[in-house]
């Protein structure tokens, strides 16, 4: 399964939520540390969910690093998060 | 307490706010870490930047130090403040240059 396909389901299914949008942005760091042939090393993601309800924005980075920590051990190297509450 | 771990902790207790990067100040070389940077220079407060890809095991243990898991990584008087998005956010919102007021650091452009 390709890393993008992957992210959106884990994020999808750690936070309950069909509100994701995974953008694959390796493409813009070409070049740069960390980036490789085939892509799949630079993503953003924004997600909407109540889990992040009443939390502080490093709590609420941390549950999105922590669910997809198997997807960094997979090589993801740089992720731009936009966690949100419903509402926000 | 690893020889990183030590000289991570040393940064991050003596030094009022402290950027973790790739790169210097001077030259960013990652687009996160320079984002991070042209926040610090235009609120104008006082940091060190400590260039991660001097130092592997500083790489590596910054990671773990805050169980954080990319760079940048900025830090206010000891604590963990967060990376580039979260950074960008409170600077956005007025938040950072209150936080750097509240611990008593100047900053010349304070928020409006």
């Amino acid at each position: 399964m390709a890393l993008r396909d992957w992210i959106d389901e884990a994020l999808r299914r750690e936070f309950s939520t069909e509100t994701v949008s995974v953008l694959d942005e390796s493409h813009l760091h070409a070049g740069h540390a960390g980036w490789r042939e085939g892509g799949e090393t630079h993503f953003r993601v924004d997600v909407v969910s109540p889990a992040f309800a009443g939390k502080s924005r490093v709590e609420r980075h941390r549950l999105v690093n922590q669910a997809l920590a198997p997807a960094f051990a997979r090589g993801l190297h740089a992720l731009a998060i936009k966690a949100r509450a419903p509402g926000e | 307490m690893s020889d990183a771990h030590a000289q991570i902790d040393n940064e991050v207790k003596s030094n009022d706010v402290v950027l973790f990067m790739k790169g210097t100040p001077q030259f960013p070389m990652c687009g996160f870490s320079g984002q991070v940077v042209q926040i610090l220079n235009y609120v104008g407060v006082p940091y060190k930047g400590v260039n991660v890809l001097d130092d592997e095991g500083i790489r590596n243990g910054i990671k773990e130090y805050s169980n954080w898991p990319t760079i940048p990584q900025l830090y206010v008087k000891g604590e963990f403040v967060g990376g580039c998005d979260i950074t960008r956010e409170m600077f956005q919102s007025g938040e950072l240059q209150q936080l750097l007021a509240e611990k008593g650091l100047p900053v010349t452009k304070p928020a409006a």
